[in-house]
């Protein structure tokens, strides 16, 4: 059951995956991604990460990708014809590079796989994934929790001056 | 039961093709989006191997890569606009000022 649930999300993954990379407008592009984050959710679910199929659902498809779709909208980007891009040559490269990229990722992760893990017992029993990531987050991850705040809060600042237009 | 290198190999996967999109688009927004989905597949990879090795600090890594990746995103997106205004073209063949 897990296997079939597993292999059927995996597909879906990526073979959204691989219509965001190579469809031409922009809008469907958007639209796969959003089939990819909600695939990646259920892959979370299965993994038993279920607050981060949450947040996943939630920050990614609900927010990046809606921040996506507004600026596509507000650029016009779907009457911008883009010039096609007819260099079969250069995509021939790409995709070989990228298959030699997978065949080498896979026996590394192979050979890290070939210790045996320790502490897989690690988690303590009866409590859920959430208060388990909240107990870490809010003891021994503090200081970079709140790092990550000013990162967020450095962005918005940073995103409102790019964006307003030029005062003269 | 599904062992964890089914699910490295679809992050592989996934990896690969950000990595294609990344190079071999021409289009800024896109180029953002294959950057999201490489991001996505080391989260997936994270969550595995947490799930593997039965510690939590996988999950609270991809709670940070998802911090880094929302402000990048905004970030990204306003350069984009940006350069749109400025030059009317999303194109990244024809954005060549920082080029000498």
């Amino acid at each position: 059951m897990e296997a079939v649930l597993f292999y059927a999300l995996a597909a879906v993954t990526l073979i959204s995956g691989v219509f965001v990379v190579f469809l031409r407008r922009p809008v469907h592009n958007v639209l796969f991604m959003i089939l990819t984050m909600i695939g990646l959710a259920c892959l979370f679910i299965l993994l038993h990460a279920e607050f981060l199929a949450m947040v996943q659902i939630i920050v990614y498809a609900g927010a990046i990708m809606v921040l996506f779709l507004f600026v596509i909208m507000l650029l016009n980007l779907d009457e911008i014809v883009m010039p096609p891009e007819h260099r079969r040559v250069r995509y021939g490269i790409g995709i070989v590079l990228a298959m030699m990229l997978v065949v080498f990722l896979i026996p590394v992760s192979r050979g890290m796989l070939s210790a045996p893990p320790t502490g897989a017992s690690a988690l303590p029993a009866g409590m859920t994934n959430t208060e388990i990531i909240a107990r870490e987050l809010f003891t021994t991850y503090l200081l970079p929790f709140e790092i990550a705040s000013v990162l967020l809060l450095a962005a918005i600042v940073g995103t409102v001056i790019i964006g307003k237009r030029p005062t003269r | 039961m599904v062992d964890v290198q089914h699910y490295l190999v679809v992050s592989a996967a996934l990896f690969s093709l950000g990595v294609i999109g990344v190079m071999f688009r021409r289009n800024l927004i896109v180029i953002l989006m294959s950057l999201e989905l490489m991001l996505n597949a080391v989260n997936l990879s994270f969550v595995a191997f947490s799930r593997y090795l039965g510690s939590i600090e996988g999950q609270i890594f991809v709670l940070f890569v998802m911090v880094v990746a929302a402000a990048e995103v905004a970030v990204g997106l306003a350069i984009a606009v940006a350069i749109f205004r400025q030059k009317g073209t999303i194109n990244v063949n024809e954005i060549n000022i920082m080029k000498w």
